[in-house]
This record gives structure tokens, C-alpha cells and sequence, in this order.
């Protein structure tokens, strides 16, 4: 450790026992305006770096700044630490830190018997305790005595340790979360330098704000080691990742990058147009900073205007790519219509959130599938490629713009809130490994056709403006097979109606089989797709470990499927398909493959945790030959 | 690639499609000056793009010989934006109508003015919906009895030049279907323009709504019921020019001359004014009282946004260097994990 934390109290130490635990789940929850979400950043952060797998939940409400104190105004980070490979942020967490009543109130029930809990007492006013709806105060009537609670002045301690800052009151105030953390980093034995350096970084213009904060935080660390607060400190090794360079990602910044790298790899320049809407606008904010890799980013007046911006770019030859989540995709319908008629390529991502209507803009959600399977007029189908983790975005990304262009085909990457805001440590590839994406633009004249299809792909060519003697006219009228021409002949539309189905079909030719985790035929397989994956794979190797015998696959293609997954789905007595909607791809398998699915649902605005789903597995398989 | 551009004629820009609008419709004569007007330009014509939205008028790009995006209802400005930020070597062409522009995309339409996109948009205002067989537009009159309005409609209709001033446009005229030589020009005026440039075309339906500017375009009423606006020129008309259009206070009035009254006490037209004021009094000049004014209403240089957006790339590259992907991945916090688990930090600068 590089920070002179707690030298002097080498002495006094010896009494504190340390205790390595395989993983730890720690929950910062407190007012919007208290920093958790940048305080569980930090520990994450830190612990990255340290090697540990993580997986982090973000929770924070719609409401930029709602009433304080207020449990509509509670925000919360929650990370997992582990020194093993691990696929969710965790069902409860072993610690708790409170910085308010409505914090404890909305957290607390999710708290481990016997858990850490840490409050910061200042808050615990009558005020404050009536607007969380506490009668009587948590702290005076043993309601909390089913868990390890340290009563802490945080405020106090801040405003004590910076007495001497320039910083007026309130900022002096906003340091409490450094507390916090630096509480957090000696019970978890972390070093404090990659947050001091990550301050210094951050206010380099403002040093007075980084050295109260690092000041704090240290004044945090030292708290525990003085005052023996805790007898037991607790030790989190490296997980034995695989070899590589890592980074700790979140799964809009990997979707983000997927798409340059896209750009890159097909050398065509990066288009983005987009209307701000929860929660994919970091795309637009990440993307908007890439202008020195070309990218142009275009923020739209409405969702309407962005996705035919993006048509208007694929048009001229750009990669185009439009974001946004279900409400606006119900708003691009029927734009989405046209780009399947035009045939043209096209992105579009829909971080999907609750729904139906506005919903729950903040959380997270799997229900938008059958609207990008079936949401436009018209047999207008279109490819759909999902996410099943933040780092797989990256990937997704890539994969649906390699399914764009060389099918000629806008096409759907569904994303979700929980993939989006959630971070995990990404193995970074390298570029040569990076699918080849390259591509020229039809340029002969000869016998040219703008319908005219690839005999394997069935694309049409892709000719952009400025091509010479190559002019010709596209449009949302049906077109004549070949000529493109406008075409009102009957056996000429359904001729097209086949091709349009046929090219999205065969994009199944060049997708991998889906992959079984486990034994290839048996009686159970849960089948999963987005970002459930964690929570299945948690649960199906707890089950594993308790003797049952349960297989896995999880699906990255929902448009078409991969080719074997009806010999997949044959092969089991049992199919379970957990999702966070009432059956959508329980609905298509069930139509596709006449097979009898079982669906497990969840429609909470919240991931699944592992337990849930290992419930019922064990509902299942309970009655079974249990080894 | 060749800077000879060969000479082209309006037959280059005749695609083989037959043309489909009912007989005696005043889109005809708007396509054939976009046909004339466009091998003018001295551009190839593989640079061109017509792009529409839904609607009679929006039919045009089938039949203009170039790159053409017929595509789904108001939302024309949209397509048309993406193209240009994507491809700033085009020349990309608008057609649309009332109902298109002022209804359905009526939000797309302000945007792209006010943003001063390097668009040419092309109105055809005819006062009703052709397509939909005669329901009332966002630019009828009150009191219209159509199909959908058989008690006359209600809605307050929209100015389109006044609408397209306040959104902040940079170029803005009027010009008519049949006023062959003026619609030419005004298109010429369009295409010369950096920003974004909108015309519009008063069109008759014949169809459903025959003579909706016959007041002004009937042989006999012509010279009477049009000012020609003229850049330097004062505001002069009618047969004998003998009237014309003075500033009282903050009212335009027409003046006969005599009486000591003359073209000097007219007012000068001055498209290029920095204030748009003058330019909006003259979109609301209506008959029977005044003339209807036809040409350039407004043409100020102002910075083109498609140049704005490459340019921010371009400062961009130029300060950062074209961005690496390798750099792109490997930034931030790293670490390694080596073959043995040791874990060590990685400076992003060697990764």
C-alpha cells in the first residue's frame, strides 16, 4: 500500500484479525445527490485492479434530483467482488452502508442475516426518519439487531477532518461518501491510491476538491484502524481470470466501442443519429466524444428524424446506427419499414427498459423482443441480435453490423437497462482477432440492377450517390425484383415479400450453432437470452454442485435462430426460459418449434437474482435422481 | 477523378418512367424547370439527390434521371440531413407538399431550417391534399369545404414563407407553378445557396382545388396581383408599374404614384438584411388589399451546418491525431492477468 494510512497504529493492529472470504457483496445506498453511484464506482474500480471478477447494479432513480431524504430519492450502487469467476452482482449484500433512513429503509430487506451495516447516524434525525417513514428510530429499537451495525457520524467526521479546508460548508459536506469508501477499503483491505489518483485526475483543476475528498477518504480508512471499530477485516484475493489485458467496462461504453471498432474494421465512417432517451443516451455521449476516429454523432429533434438520418447516412455509404430505447422504438417503426424495403444497412439499438409507455425509465427490462420481432406493418422482418453481459456488447455490436452489411438489412441489437449501466471486467481482444468486416460498393455499370440479388446472402448491391451512370431510384413503394422500379404486380409483391423473408433467414448460414453448456441431451435445459445470462449460469452451476444434472445454452441470435436450436430443444425433457417479461421468447419458440417451453418470468424492473432462478431449477428437478 | 464535367442537357435528367400525375397539373411544369435547372449547375449528375417524403409532389424523384429517396411521410428532411453529413459532396434536393412539410413532418421541417442544413427544399403548395383524394391542408384557407371539412374547416392555416422565416432560414422564396421563366430562376437562386434553401411553389390542383391561384395567376390579373421582388430593386407593380409598396410605421401599404408620389418613396428590397423583420411583413402581405410578393424573400450567408459538423471532426483529428482502435480498447484503468494469475497494472500507453 503506497498511502501512509495506518503506520502509527501498527501496534494496535494485532488485535484485528483478518479473514480472506472468496467473495464479498457491498451495497453503498443514500440520496441522489450522495455520490453512490460514483462511490461504488471507485470501489470497483479499485478492485479491478487488484484482479478480483466483478459485476456491478447501479440503482438510481428517474428523478435527477428527488426531494432528499425521500425514498423515491434513494440511490444505490452494488458490486460483487470475487476471487472466482462469477456472473452477477449479487443477490443480498454482506454490507450495507446507509447515509439516510429512506437508504436503510429501501435496502435493508435485502441485507444478509447478520450483515455489516454501517449509518451514518447525522442522518438519523426526526426529519429525516419521518420522511422515510419511520415511526421510531431504527437505531433505538433493536430492529436492527439481527445485524453488525456501526453507528458512525460521517458528516460529523467529514466536517471535523476538513476544518481547515477552504472548501465552503456544503462542498465540505459532499465529501461524505469518502468516508464511506475509505471505511469500506480498510474493512476490504483495498489501497486507496487508485481513487487518490483517479481525484487528482479528476480535479486537476480544482485541487482544493480532490485533497478534501482524498483527506477524508484517508480520514475514513483511519477511523477503522484507530478505533478497532471492527474486529475482523476481511481479505479478497485475485480471481484466477484468464490470462489477457483487462478493463473494467460498462455495457454502453462496450456497445459504444464495438460500434467503432465496426466502423474500422469495415472502413466505412461511423453515423450516429439519436435523440437523447434513457438509458441509451451514454451512447450518444460516448460516441460524440470519437469525432478524431471520424464518427459524426447527430442528435436528432426527435426518435423519428434519428433513425432516418441514419437511413440517410447508409444511403451515402455511411455505418449507421440509430439508439434508443422501447418507447423510441415504437417511434421507428416505420422508418425500420422502410430501411427493410430500401434494403439498405442499419443499426438500431434499443436499450430496453420497463415498460409499456414511458414505464420505468431507470430500470431495466427484456420486454421489447416481440415488438422487434413483429412491431411494423406489413411481413417486414428484420435480423436481432442481443447482449448478454457489459463487455459482451462489445461483440453484439460487432455482430450486428457485420449482419447490416452483408445482408443489406437494418437490424435490431437489443440491449437492456441492467447491461447498460452494469459493469464487469472486459478481456480485451486483440485487433487482428477482430472480424474482417471489409467491403467495396457496387460500382459496375454492366447489366446493373438495383435488385439484383447475391445468389448467397440475397443482398441487394449497395451503390451510393456518386457512383456515375450507376443513378437510380429507391422508395417505401414496392419494387419490381430486379429493376427496383415501382410495382403495383401482384405475383411480383409476393415474390418480394418471400426474398425480404428468405434474406433474413438465411442469415442463420453464417451464425455458429448455439452452444449447450452441460450434457447435450438430459432433462433439463435452461435456455436464456440477454442479461439473464449471469444469473442462469450462477444458478445452473449451483445446481450442478448440488448433484443435479442441468444444461445451458443461451442464445446471441434471436432473428434468425441459430440453425441447430430446434435439435437443441428436441434433445430435453424439460426447457426452462427465465426472462424479465411474460414469455416473449417462450412465445416465439413455442410458435416456431411446437415445443412446450416452460416460461419463468420476472417483471420487476430488476435482474433476476441467481437464487430465483435456482429455485426453480431445484422446483423442477426436485422430484429427480439427485446425486 | 475528372474535373471536365460534360455537358448535359434536361433529356439527362428524364428518367424512363412514366410520369403519373393527373393531366394539367401544375407539378409538371415544377419538374420540368428541375430538369432545365439542373444541367445548369455544372455538376455530374450522379451528384444529385432528389429525396421526398409522401404525396403528389413527393413522386419526383422517380422521375428525375439521379440518385432519388422516395421515402415515408414529412420525414424527407431527416433522410435528407443524414445523406448530407454523410456525404457533404452531394447536392440534395427536397420535394415535398403542404401536408407533408407543414403537417405530418412539420417538426422536421423547422429543424432542418433552423439548423441551415445545405438542403434544397422545393414546397408545392397547393392548398389541399391531392393524394388522399381532397381533404383540407395545413395551408387551406378557412372556411374550406372539402370532403373531410363539408361545413368549411376551422384550422388556421399556416404561412409557410412566415413559418420558414421564423424558424431562422437562411434563404426563403416564393415562386409559381406556371411562371415558367421566375420558377427557373428561383431555382437557380436555390442551388447557388450554401445553407439551407427553401422555395415555395404555389401549385394548382386541378383536381381538387382548381383556380386556388388564379387570383393572382389568370392572365388579366397577373401584373396587377404579383411583386416581383428584386434584390436593390424598389417594390414597383401592376401593368403600368404605377404602384408600389411603402413603409408606414410598422405597416406595409400600397401606393399609387402621382401626387408627388413616385418608385423613390418605395420601399428598396433588400433580401440579404440582417433582419429578417422586412422579409416577415412581406410574407404576410395578402390579397385582395396587396399584392402577393413572389422571389428571394431572404438570402443571408450564414455558416452551413453540414460544413460545421466536418469541420469539428476535422479540428478534431487534426489536434488528437486520427484515433487508433488499439487505443480506443486498451484505455483507462488496465491490468494484466498473466499465464501464472499474477496480476499486475498496465500503463495504457504501452498496452
Amino acid at each position: 500500500m503506497s498511502i501512509e494510512a495506518s503506520e502509527s497504529t501498527e501496534t494496535r493492529k494485532k488485535s484485528v484479525v483478518t479473514e480472506r472470504v472468496a467473495e464479498v457483496v457491498i451495497r453503498f445506498a443514500g440520496d441522489s445527490g450522495d455520490g453512490m453511484q460514483l462511490t461504488g464506482g471507485q470501489l470497483t474500480n479499485t478492485s479491478a485492479l487488484l484482479g478480483n471478477d466483478l459485476a456491478t447494479l447501479p440503482d438510481f432513480p428517474a428523478e435527477i434530483r428527488a426531494p432528499a431524504g425521500t425514498l423515491p430519492g434513494v440511490s444505490a450502487f452494488q458490486v460483487r467482488i470475487a476471487n472466482y469467476d462469477i456472473h452477477t452482482p449479487g443477490d443480498a449484500p454482506d454490507v450495507l452502508v446507509a447515509m439516510n433512513p429512506a437508504a436503510l429503509k429501501k435496502s435493508l430487506e435485502d441485507l444478509k442475516a447478520n450483515g455489516i451495516l454501517i449509518v451514518n447516524t447525522d442522518e438519523f434525525k426526526a426529519r429525516n426518519l419521518k420522511k422515510a417513514g419511520y415511526e421510531v428510530n431504527p437505531l433505538e429499537d433493536h430492529s436492527l439487531d439481527g445485524y453488525r451495525v456501526y453507528q458512525v457520524g460521517l458528516s460529523t467526521m467529514t466536517r471535523r477532518t476538513l476544518e481547515d479546508s477552504p472548501l465552503d460548508s456544503r462542498s465540505r459536506d459532499r465529501c461524505k461518501n469518502f468516508f464511506a469508501l475509505g471505511m469500506v477499503y480498510w474493512l476490504y483491505s483495498r489501497p486507496l491510491d487508485t481513487t487518490v489518483r483517479w481525484l487528482e485526475t479528476k480535479f486537476a483543476k480544482k485541487p482544493d476538491v480532490a485533497r478534501a475528498n482524498i483527506r477524508v477518504m484517508k480520514a475514513g480508512y483511519n477511523y477503522c484502524d484507530i478505533t478497532q471499530a471492527f474486529q475482523t477485516r476481511y481479505e479478497v484475493e485475485a480471481a484466477h481470470l484468464p490470462a489477457g489485458t483487462y478493463r473494467n467496462v460498462m455495457g454502453n461504453a462496450a456497445l459504444s466501442i464495438g460500434l467503432v471498432a465496426a466502423s474500422r474494421r469495415s472502413g466505412l465512417p461511423l453515423f450516429l443519429g439519436s435523440y437523447p432517451i434513457t438509458p441509451a443516451s451514454d451512447i450518444l455521449h460516448e460516441l460524440s466524444r470519437f469525432k478524431h476516429f471520424g464518427v459524426t454523432t447527430f442528435q436528432a429533434e426527435d426518435e423519428i428524424a434519428a433513425i432516418c438520418s441514419a437511413i440517410g447516412a447508409s444511403y451515402g455509404g455511411a455505418l449507421a446506427v440509430t439508439a434508443t430505447s422501447g418507447p423510441g422504438l415504437a417511434l421507428k417503426a416505420e422508418a425500420l419499414g422502410l430501411a427493410v424495403m430500401v434494403e439498405l444497412p442499419l443499426v438500431v439499438v434499443n436499450v430496453q427498459r420497463g415498460g409499456p409507455s414511458t414505464g420505468l425509465p431507470t430500470k431495466t427490462e427484456q420486454a421489447d423482443l416481440l415488438q422487434a420481432m413483429f412491431g411494423r406493418n406489413g411481413e417486414c422482418p428484420i435480423p436481432i441480435v442481443s447482449a448478454s453481459s457489459p463487455a459482451d456488447a462489445f461483440d453484439a455490436a460487432m455482430e450486428a453490423c457485420r449482419i447490416a452489411i452483408r445482408y443489406m438489412v437494418p437490424v435490431i441489437l437489443l440491449s437492456d437497462g441492467y447491461i447498460a449501466n452494469g459493469s464487469e471486467p472486459w478481456r480485451l481482444p486483440e485487433i487482428e482477432d477482430l472480424p474482417d468486416l471489409r467491403l467495396d460498393f457496387h460500382t459496375d455499370g454492366e447489366d446493373f440492377m438495383p435488385y439484383q440479388r447475391d445468389e448467397k446472402t440475397l443482398a441487394r448491391p449497395w451503390v451510393v450517390p456518386g457512383t456515375p451512370g450507376l443513378e437510380h431510384r429507391v422508395g417505401g413503394l414496392e419494387k419490381d425484383h430486379l429493376t427496383g422500379d415501382v410495382s403495383y404486380e401482384a405475383e411480383n409483391h409476393e415474390k418480394m415479400i418471400h426474398l425480404r423473408a428468405e434474406k433474413v433467414a438465411r442469415v442463420a448460414d453464417s451464425i455458429p450453432d448455439v452452444e449447450v453448456d452441460g450434457d447435450a441431451r438430459g432433462d433439463l435445459l435452461v435456455l436464456g437470452w440477454g442479461s439473464t445470462l449471469g444469473a442462469i449460469t450462477g444458478a445452473v452451476n449451483v445446481a450442478r454442485q448440488e448433484g443435479l444434472r442441468v444444461s445451458r445454452a443461451h442464445l446471441r441470435h434471436l432473428n434468425p435462430f441459430p440453425k441447430n436450436l430446434g435439435d437443441v430443444l428436441g434433445a430435453f425433457d424439460k426447457v426452462l426460459v427465465p426472462e424479465m417479461n411474460l414469455g416473449q421468447l417462450a412465445f416465439i419458440l413455442r410458435a416456431k418449434y411446437l415445443v412446450d417451453v416452460i416460461s419463468f418470468s420476472k417483471v420487476q424492473g430488476k435482474p433476476f437474482f441467481r437464487s430465483d432462478i435456482l429455485n426453480k431449477i431445484k422446483e423442477l428437478e426436485g422430484g429427480i435422481d439427485v446425486h | 477523378m475528372s474535373t471536365e464535367t460534360p455537358t448535359l442537357t434536361k433529356k439527362d435528367f428524364q428518367s424512363d418512367q412514366e410520369v403519373r400525375w393527373c393531366p394539367g397539373c401544375g407539378d409538371y411544369a415544377i419538374l420540368s424547370a428541375l430538369q432545365t435547372v439542373l444541367p445548369q449547375l455544372g455538376l455530374p449528375k450522379e451528384k444529385f439527390v432528389v429525396i421526398s417524403g409522401i404525396g403528389c409532389s413527393s413522386r419526383i424523384p422517380y422521375y428525375v434521371d439521379t440518385y432519388g429517396f422516395h421515402s415515408i411521410h414529412g420525414r424527407a428532411p431527416g433522410l435528407a440531413t443524414g445523406l448530407k453529413l454523410a456525404r457533404p459532396d452531394l447536392q440534395v434536393w427536397i420535394a415535398t407538399g403542404d401536408g407533408d412539410a407543414m403537417s405530418i413532418g412539420g417538426n422536421h421541417l423547422i429543424q432542418i431550417l433552423r439548423r441551415n442544413v445545405g438542403v434544397k427544399i422545393l414546397l408545392f403548395n397547393n392548398r389541399i391534399y391531392g393524394l388522399t383524394k381532397g381533404q383540407y391542408s395545413p395551408t387551406s384557407e378557412i372556411g374550406k369545404r372539402t370532403k373531410s371539412s363539408p361545413y368549411g374547416s376551422l384550422d388556421n392555416p399556416f404561412n409557410p414563407l412566415a413559418l420558414a422565416l421564423g424558424s431562422g432560414a437562411t434563404f426563403v422564396a416564393r415562386s409559381v407553378d406556371i411562371y415558367l421563366k421566375h420558377l427557373r430562376e428561383t431555382l437557380h437562386r436555390a442551388a447557388e445557396h450554401e445553407g439551407t434553401a427553401f422555395i415555395e411553389i404555389y401549385q394548382n390542383c386541378n383536381i381538387f382545388n382548381d383556380h386556388a391561384f388564379s387570383y393572382m395567376t389568370a392572365k388579366d390579373l397577373r401584373d396587377d396581383q404579383t411583386l416581383y421582388l428584386e434584390h436593390g430593386e424598389p417594390l414597383v407593380f401592376g401593368k403600368e408599374k404605377d404602384r408600389g409598396i411603402r413603409l408606414v410605421g410598422t405597416e406595409l401599404e400600397v401606393v399609387r404614384f402621382g401626387d408627388g408620389l413616385s418608385a423613390e418613396d418605395c420601399l428598396t428590397w433588400d433580401e440579404a438584411a440582417a433582419n429578417p423583420t422586412l422579409a416577415f411583413m412581406m410574407a404576410q402581405m395578402a390579397p385582395p388589399e396587396m399584392p402577393t410578393p413572389i422571389g428571394v424573400l431572404r438570402a443571408v450567408e450564414a455558416p452551413a451546418y453540414h460544413q460545421q459538423v466536418v469541420e469539428q471532426i476535422e479540428d478534431e483529428v487534426e489536434a488528437r491525431g486520427p484515433g487508433r482502435l488499439q487505443d480506443l480498447l486498451y484505455s483507462g484503468e488496465l491490468w494484466k492477468v498473466g499465464e501464472d494469475g499474477a496480476v499486475s497494472t498496465v500503463d495504457p500507453h504501452t498496452a
